[in-house]
């Protein structure tokens, strides 16, 4: 089975980066830092059976809850993953997807409840903390 | 009966960045119309000042994630211009080709993602994926091989890294270059089929009489420098805009409006540039206009959507021919001495005309500059058009009317983010 961890998110935006953290830490499995565009992650995850995609998030929750979302379930929740300043942000293209037959046979999409996304900015303490604990859950599961 | 009305869309979907629209009618007069944009200012030429003239292309791309490479070639344009240095041949064809990609990509994103859903009904291209998967897929494609095309000459697509004044940083070899030939060939023939297909889209009756404004090139359809000329006779080099226009500040919108000093709005744009350049389109990209039903000029706004997907055509084509004749450049760059001077630099980014002026000193720092984006030089067309259109139409059911306008601000696919260096609406009925 191909398994696959691809964290979303902006490297220089503070709490932005979560996810591509996550990816960065991950030994379990080959983990992609993705900083670009959504609609490419059609392509990186083209062929594989299961995939982790780590996002940051905004619900309102406290900051560093860990949210899980089996997206093969049905549509995602509205307005809980960040969105894209050009337009098109993960959920939109995780539709897509859906759309399109192109989803992964499983995708699993975890988004942490992040604070401070000011340019330039560090990981806030409780954010630092969901990475190790979702590294965990991701290694050990 | 002349009861008022009020249309407000507060955040307009389908358009990069934040704006709004606002139609206030008293029976079927127009009172108030405002395309605003609310994106907050983001205060780019001032970053500039004290900064080296080479850091003007790294500095500028980043107003733009879809259309970087047009900040990049207008920004060296206008220092080479300072220094008085011209780039020729080989080079120049490089700098053309990586552009081809940048209209590749941002004209397959806005025709198949953000326009299409408008003449088929769907609300978005992801509810319109289901029932045209096969289109939607080759949209992607497509994006993807504009995409390609700017990794290879710039490092990367999203804000290349190769890219500087007097050229690039390494150029490519013509093998890398010659493995893009099989997808630019695919594209091509898509962007022929996609031409028949949007061809067939039900478009308003609608035209406007504009003054088209593009840049003109001798024997070659304009992308990355030219003169600026318009359709009532504007033939000016790229350093006399301020004579010819001015901008504006309204308090509705975070973006200068642009007019003619000599009155009104202009329009720049795929429209533009076809009615002044379409003699000069490649055979297969004029074929494929011919086929679609374009004239030599097309003065309604809602079939840009053909002309992007002919310049789409015209990209690939123009992208297969450089390609053809490259030869790699003996060096990947010529160097380029700042002096005490002011340059002036323009290109043709996907949306229009984009305007650079940068004053610099004799070490080379940046004294002032100015930045005129498209989307800036085209929000009074853009409200011109929605006065024009709204006659006629007051019988509409406000969501109706509402679905129109916003479509019809669409058609020049506004590029906030750029113009803030916008899109909520509102129809108010009164």
């Amino acid at each position: 089975m191909r398994r696959l961890v691809i964290g979303v998110g902006n490297p220089d935006r503070g709490d932005d980066g979560a996810g591509l953290e996550v990816a960065g830490r991950v030994r379990s499995a080959p983990g992609i830092r993705h900083d670009n565009g959504s609609y490419e992650l059609m392509d990186l995850w083209e062929g594989a059976d299961e995939v982790i995609l780590v996002d940051a998030a905004r619900s309102g929750a406290p900051v560093g809850t860990i949210h899980c979302i089996e997206a093969n379930e049905g549509a995602l929740p509205g307005g809980l993953l960040a969105t894209s300043s050009h337009s098109v942000g993960v959920a939109e293209t995780v539709e897509l997807a859906r759309s399109l037959g192109r989803l992964p046979p499983r995708l699993l999409i975890y988004g942490i409840e992040v604070s401070d996304t000011t340019i330039g900015g560090p990981l806030s303490p409780e954010v630092e903390r969901a990475i190790d604990e979702l590294v965990g859950v991701i290694d050990g599961a | 009966m002349s009861a008022e009305r009020e249309i407000a869309v507060d955040y307009l979907a389908r358009v990069e960045g934040e704006g709004a629209m606002y139609l206030k009618l008293k029976g079927d007069v127009v009172e108030d119309l405002k395309f605003k944009i609310f994106e907050p200012p983001r205060f780019f030429e001032a970053f500039l000042v004290g900064r080296r003239f080479s850091e003007a292309p790294d500095i500028t791309a980043r107003i733009c994630g879809i259309c970087p490479i047009a900040y990049q070639t207008s920004a060296c344009n206008a220092m080479e211009h300072a220094a008085g240095v011209r780039i020729t041949s080989g080079l120049r064809d490089l700098r053309r080709l990586i552009y081809c990609g940048e209209w590749i990509e941002s004209h397959a994103l806005h025709v198949f993602f953000l326009h299409a859903p408008d003449f088929l009904g769907y609300e978005s291209a992801i509810a319109m994926a289901s029932d045209f998967p096969e289109r939607v897929e080759a949209g992607l494609r497509l994006k993807k091989i504009g995409n390609r095309l700017m990794s290879v000459l710039g490092g990367r697509e999203i804000h290349p890294i190769n890219i500087r004044v007097g050229g690039f940083y390494r150029t490519p070899t013509r093998a890398e270059l010659e493995a893009l030939v099989p997808d630019l060939e695919w594209a091509l023939e898509t962007a022929a089929d996609t031409a028949r297909w949007v061809a067939g889209f039900p478009f308003p009756d609608f035209e406007r009489d504009y003054e088209f404004v593009a840049l003109q090139h001798p024997g070659e359809y304009a992308i990355q420098e030219g003169r600026i000329g318009s359709n009532r006779g504007l033939d000016i080099a790229v350093e006399d805009w301020g004579e010819h226009f001015e901008e504006s500040h309204v308090a509705w919108s975070n973006a200068l409006h642009a007019r003619l000093k000599t009155g009104g709005s202009y329009h720049v744009g795929p429209l533009a540039r076809y009615a002044l350049n379409s003699d000069r389109l490649t055979p297969r990209a004029s074929e494929i206009a011919e086929e679609a039903g374009l004239g030599a000029v097309c003065t309604n706004p809602f079939r840009s959507i053909t002309v992007r997907v002919v310049e789409i055509a015209f990209a690939c084509e123009e992208a297969l021919r450089l390609i053809d004749g490259y030869e790699r450049p003996p060096r990947p760059h010529v160097e380029v001495e700042p002096r005490d001077s002011v340059g002036f630099g323009a290109s043709e980014a996907p949306r229009g005309l984009l305007y650079h002026r940068y004053d610099i000193d004799g070490e080379g720092a940046i004294r002032a500059a100015h930045i005129v984006p498209p989307t800036s030089q085209n929000q009074l067309s853009i409200e011109d058009d929605l006065r024009a259109y709204v006659p006629g139409r007051t019988h509409l059911p406000d969501h109706e009317l509402q679905w129109q306008l916003e479509q019809a601000i669409r058609c020049y696919d506004p590029c906030i983010s750029c113009a803030t260096h916008f899109l909520d609406l509102t129809v108010e009925r009164g």
